[in-house]
């Protein structure tokens, strides 16, 4: 294998990790204000139709980022809205996201399924695009990927040295002293959900705007879901969620590699791969309950209630 | 002027309407949605949710697809009692179908009247496997079953795919991703002439009855519902959660699979990429909407079979995306989340109210 | 002593809150004045709780006010209360285990003062070193003993300009020595002219520390007195009213043959904040009631566990009843063995919440009849409940009433009566009174006694040091995961079972079958 070859595959690798970053950043701080959205996959799935749509028709790729995270902001109100307003179900309220964005996002997309836009191109960034090996590997990519690097450290930044990030932390493992000491909960949770839903309309519309730029009915295929189990795989820890979420991304162009080597195995068979890996990566990450019960948000997924 | 207050004790009454207040809001919203659209609200409902029964054809086209709804919501709604988040029911569905068909596939040559029912049972043993995947993973790996059953979905359409690519690919099917065509041996008997109703409704209702003993008459399905409601009152008692688990997850498995197979081998009468239109996620819809209860999921898949048909009846008839159906079943199980508020809160108009706010809604007044 | 100042500093005016159901407070009334330190007295569900949360800010009066050094006061929520300079240490500590001492204390900061957290630990050093509380302000709060966990929250108000001192029930959970200690700083605290409400059911105490009380009944006041001119007999009887019978003195009893036997029982917790059990050794004999002392968070949980068949132990010799070693044996079959077990807590493990009584009778009877062939036998576990809420006069709308709606001590009354009603050879209690009202604890103390009467071998594992004197034979205590030398209660005395509670004893081996020393 030559150095170019390798080269590739990583370049292609941090491309195919960056929509799982985003997504996987955002629900890790929701997670750890103690709220479990499932609806991920829901609110990718709008973000991408959203921001594809706007692009197409206006013609401005900002703009439909920003209509993307939009869209995921507005379906994140809904969850908070039914599931911290109204105290229903986590679980059951993410679901109900996930299905209500498939099928919103098929049926506002339909008429555009088949065009395309002018994508994001690679940005190359002076100089430091020059370095050999890293410079094409880390600097030469959309501004969007830019952009991931930037969240992942701001999440970072922001969860160990902010106060806000402190008080986050604090509402995620035990509500019940946050709202004895003041601090408030349902605000927190409710921005928490937000943010969750704007990374997650973000990375829908790195892929209908940057990675395949089109809009196709489900076309996250799972990421949404995939970036659930990262956030197990990163034990909650932002700083774990990079390394996870481009371990996923080469799982998902191993059959490209494969075919670059020139072996030839079903492509249904190798289209599992990140599915696979992904239980695989749960088994290992989850068999030592002891590990999960330490740095899993003690809060995770449980109805709180302001007053008995 | 509202005042939102805890109720003192959960309102029944509010547990058997909420999915009919559910059923209206979608109702409306869809009205609304049409009007959107430039449709006419009513001819729109109308041609949705009316037009689809007006004949015996479409009322038995009703239970066809109610039929594999409602199995798989059966096994859910058990598995749901246990709060064994099973979001499997498609993939067990889907390799309950591919094990059927391979082994309707051995026996095109073979006549005989145990062959179907040999073919059912390996379609129920491949959903059973497939759903103690995700159970075993639970109990050695605690692994999250919600991650797990849905990674299986996505693998066992993969698998399917790669079948009917592949290995049971009809050789004479001109390169279609497509099985052969069953034998009739292995084809359902249809229970009415002229229409594609089969006997598989039969086996839905069996279910129906089965889990409803299973739920309220069994120590086992005590047992189930001790666990999803109190885990630590479960390990208390000395209940054995793992098999409580693999219990649960190998039921709905095995009905889904049973689902499964009686799609190939009824109404499809062969394997192909599209045996289900996410019967097993609609099921979930359904086992919500139906709290759960062998009755009220029975009523429920019968919506939810109509809902898929109004989806199919608009395009056709007012030239609508099909999509409309998911839409519908988004909307769905988000109101009906909405509406159980009402079954632990209640919402008082005005005046002095007897008990103070609890709700984590902020109080007018 | 109290200087009847004309200003008190804090003064409640006919303060009233409803619950869905329940007045929580009616039209109370209170003053408080500089370096007073008040006695909140009642039993639970008094309203005391309500009462403190709603000066502290986290709810609000229906009606009412409140007075703070003079002027009427509408305190919306905790911060504006520490601004006022009220502090509050809860009974349920209001803590962040996965946080640093530093970081729990900065979040109930205003903003501004807790920017700089070296600074502040510093403070929190000074803080806590001049009242004579050790904290180190970089640990982790679930790496430290539940007495540490009190200091910071009381810590935590006093890094503030603390003019108000709110405690909810802080002895419960400490160790006598620790309980002196905490004293010692509340009196230095009033002597700087800081006021103080304290909450609490134990009178001594109350008589030892407060000037003046204020006695709460159903949401009501319902006497004031100054505790030292009382005796603690007569604020009992302000605190129940006429009715209700106090505790009374039991006989204590010898017991005879061993049944359970706990041999060099070593068990590492599965809880990574849990405690790992020591070289166990523990025998209990027929007819006799062993009480296990100790400091919530010492092993007790780990203990009944393993105890109970929860968590399994290492080899089936560990623990031993006549039958057999059952140390291997999953809870289904020690039942089986005759063990019955009463946890601590009672909603949500000893009952399920949402179902009926009639359900909660068969979570644990399934073996007395109630089930044949897989299939319930609804009729007979409907009469089975019905007898134990006959049988112990357990107060509910009936046997389809769920289990959440149930007081405490009524739904104790079922969890115990379920448990004795299984015949056990031997039963565990946690903590069985915890939280009672003084009336159900009595019947409940009279139902243990009698199935021990009955030759049944009982085993209580709880923090109320006082209640164990009251019905125990035999005592030890549980610290760091050790069991201390057993006793009879005759022969041991509170303060010594208070030093066995810090860990202050040399662990025990297996001295052989007691019945040899038993003089029956």
């Amino acid at each position: 294998m030559d150095i170019d070859f390798i080269i590739n595959v990583l370049y292609a690798m941090i491309r195919t990790g960056t929509p799982l970053l985003i997504v996987a950043l955002g629900e890790l701080v929701c997670e750890r204000s103690g709220v479990l959205n499932l609806g991920q996959e829901g609110m990718m799935l709008v973000g991408a139709v959203c921001g594809f749509i706007v692009a197409a028709t206006t013609g401005s790729l900002f703009l439909g980022v920003l209509a993307a995270m939009l869209a995921g902001c507005l379906m994140a109100l809904l969850f908070g809205l039914v599931a911290l307003g109204l105290s229903a179900t986590q679980v059951a309220t993410g679901l109900a996201l996930t299905i209500l964005g498939a099928g919103l996002s098929a049926f506002i997309g339909e008429s555009f399924v088949g065009q395309t836009v002018l994508g994001f191109k690679a940005l190359p960034i002076p100089l430091l695009s020059e370095i050999p090996l890293l410079g094409p590997l880390l600097f030469n990519h959309d501004v969007l990927v830019y952009l991931s690097f930037g969240l992942f450290a701001g999440v970072i930044w922001f969860l160990r040295s902010t106060r806000a990030g402190l008080m986050l932390k604090a509402i995620g493992e035990t509500p019940e002293s946050a709202t004895a000491v003041g601090l408030p909960v349902m605000r927190v949770r409710y921005l928490a959900v937000l943010f969750g839903g704007a990374m997650a309309g973000l990375a829908g519309g790195y892929l209908s705007l940057a990675y395949t730029p089109l809009w196709a009915e489900g076309m996250t295929a799972g990421r949404g879901w995939i970036a659930l189990a990262l956030v197990v795989f990163a034990s909650w820890r932002a700083e774990r969620v990079m390394f996870g979420a481009y371990l996923f991304g080469l799982a998902s162009i191993l059959h490209l590699i494969v075919q670059g080597m020139g072996v030839s195995i079903s492509s249904n068979l190798l289209a599992m791969l990140p599915y696979v890996v992904t239980i695989l990566v749960l088994v290992l990450l989850s068999s030592d309950k002891a590990r999960v019960r330490l740095y899993a948000p003690m809060s995770l997924g449980k109805p709180f209630h302001r007053t008995q | 002027m509202f005042k939102v207050e805890k109720r003192p004790v959960e309102s029944r009454l509010m547990g058997y309407l909420s999915p009919v207040l559910a059923a209206v809001l979608t109702l409306v919203s869809g009205a609304l949605l049409f009007l959107l659209l430039g449709q006419s609200p009513l001819e729109g409902l109308y041609t949705f949710f009316v037009m689809p029964l007006s004949d015996l054809y479409g009322l038995s086209e009703l239970g066809v697809k109610a039929a594999p709804i409602l199995l798989c919501a059966m096994g859910l709604a058990v598995c749901y009692r246990a709060k064994v988040w099973n979001i499997g029911a498609e993939g067990q569905l889907l390799f309950g179908a591919l094990i059927g068909s391979w082994a309707a596939l051995q026996l095109l040559q073979v006549e005989g009247a145990w062959v179907l029912p040999l073919v059912l049972l390996a379609g129920a043993l491949g959903g059973m496997f497939w759903g103690l995947i995700p159970a075993l993973l639970r109990t050695h790996f605690n692994t999250n079953e919600i991650l797990t059953t849905i990674m299986l979905n996505y693998i066992a359409l993969n698998v399917l795919l790669y079948g009917v690519h592949g290995p049971l690919k009809d050789p004479d099917g001109y390169n279609f991703p497509e099985s052969a065509l069953f034998s009739e041996s292995t084809l359902l008997p249809t229970l009415l002439d002229g229409t594609r109703v089969h006997i598989g409704v039969l086996f839905a209702l069996l279910a129906v009855a089965v889990v409803w003993v299973l739920l309220s008459r069994t120590f086992i399905g005590f047992q189930i519902r001790v666990l999803g409601l109190d885990s630590r009152a479960a390990h208390y008692a000395g209940y054995n959660e793992k098999r409580l688990v693999i219990f649960v997850l190998m039921l709905c498995g095995g009905l889904a699979g049973l689902a499964g197979v009686l799609e190939v081998t009824g109404p499809i009468g062969q394997l192909v990429p599209q045996v289900s239109p996410g019967y097993g996620y609609a099921a979930i819809i359904v086992a919500f909407l139906g709290r759960l209860h062998p009755v009220g999921i029975l009523l429920a898949s019968l919506l939810m079979a109509l809902v898929y048909m109004g989806g199919e009846m608009v395009q056709i008839e007012l030239g609508l995306p099909q999509a409309l159906t998911g839409l519908f079943q988004g909307m769905l199980l988000l109101y009906l989340l909405a509406c159980d508020f009402l079954i632990h809160y209640r919402i008082r108009l005005g005046g002095r109210a007897t008990a103070s706010v609890a709700a984590p809604v902020s109080e007018g007044a | 002593m109290t200087t009847a100042q004309p200003q008190p500093r804090l003064s409640l005016r006919n303060i009233s809150k409803r619950f869905p159901g329940v007045l929580a407070n009616d039209r109370v009334c209170l003053n408080l004045y500089p370096g007073e330190i008040h006695a909140m007295l009642g039993e639970n569900g008094a309203g005391k709780s309500t009462l403190m949360k709603m000066i502290y800010g986290v709810m609000k009066p229906d009606e009412g006010e409140i007075y703070w050094q003079g002027g009427a006061v509408d305190i919306a929520e905790p911060a504006q209360a520490r601004a006022l300079g009220i502090g509050m240490v809860f009974q349920h500590f209001a803590l962040f285990e996965t946080l640093t001492v530093t970081e729990n204390i900065a979040l109930s900061l205003p903003a501004q003062e807790a920017r700089d957290l070296k600074a502040l630990g510093r403070r929190i050093r000074e803080v806590s070193e001049r009242y004579g509380m050790a904290l180190e302000p970089d640990r982790l709060v679930h790496s430290l003993s539940i007495g540490a966990r009190q200091r910071v929250e009381i810590v935590r108000c006093l890094i503030q300009d603390i003019k108000l001192l709110i405690l909810d029930e802080p002895t419960s959970v400490l160790t006598p020595q620790e309980v002196e200690g905490l004293f010692k700083t509340l009196n230095q605290l009033a002597a700087e002219g800081c006021s103080i409400l304290f909450i609490s059911h134990k009178l001594n105490e109350v008589r030892a520390l407060c000037h003046n009380a204020t006695i709460l009944r159903g949401g009501r006041v319902t006497g004031e007195c100054k505790p030292v001119e009382e005796s603690a007999h007569s604020i009992a009887r302000m605190m129940v009213g006429e009715d209700t019978p106090l505790s009374t003195t039991y006989e204590k009893r010898e017991g005879g043959d061993d049944f359970l036997v706990v041999r060099d029982l070593s068990l590492k917790s599965l809880d990574p904040f849990g405690t790992r059990l020591k070289n166990i050794n523990l025998r209990v004999r027929k007819g006799e009631i062993v009480g296990i002392a100790g400091v919530a968070g010492n092993g007790q949980d780990e203990l009944l566990a393993a105890l109970s068949g929860e968590r399994l132990g290492e080899n089936a010799g560990q623990i031993c009843v006549p039958a057999g070693r059952i140390a291997l044996l999953p809870p289904l079959q020690r039942r089986i063995q005759g063990l019955a077990f009463v946890p601590e807590e009672r909603l949500g493990r000893g009952a399920v919440p949402d179902m009926s009584l009639a359900e909660n009778g068969l979570l644990t009877a399934f073996g007395a009849g109630l089930v044949k062939k897989g299939l319930v036998n609804w009729g007979r576990t409907r009469d089975f409940a019905q007898s134990i809420v006959d049988d112990f006069k357990v107060k509910c709308s009936g046997i389809d009433a769920s289990a959440k709606s149930l007081s405490g001590g009524n739904l104790q009354k079922f969890i115990i009566g379920r448990e004795i009603r299984q015949k056990p050879s031997l039963l565990l209690a946690a903590h069985p009174t915890w939280g009672v009202d003084i009336g159900a604890a009595v019947a409940i103390h009279k139902a243990l006694i009698e199935l021990r009467d009955a030759g049944t071998a009982i085993l209580i594992v709880s923090e109320d040091i006082d209640e164990l004197f009251e019905i125990s034979d035999r005592i030890c205590a549980i610290c760091h995961g050790e069991l201390s030398p057993l006793k009879a209660v005759s022969d041991t005395n509170i303060g010594e079972v208070g030093r066995w509670m810090t860990g202050d004893f040399d662990v025990v081996q297996d001295a052989g079958p007691t019945q040899g020393e038993s003089h029956v």
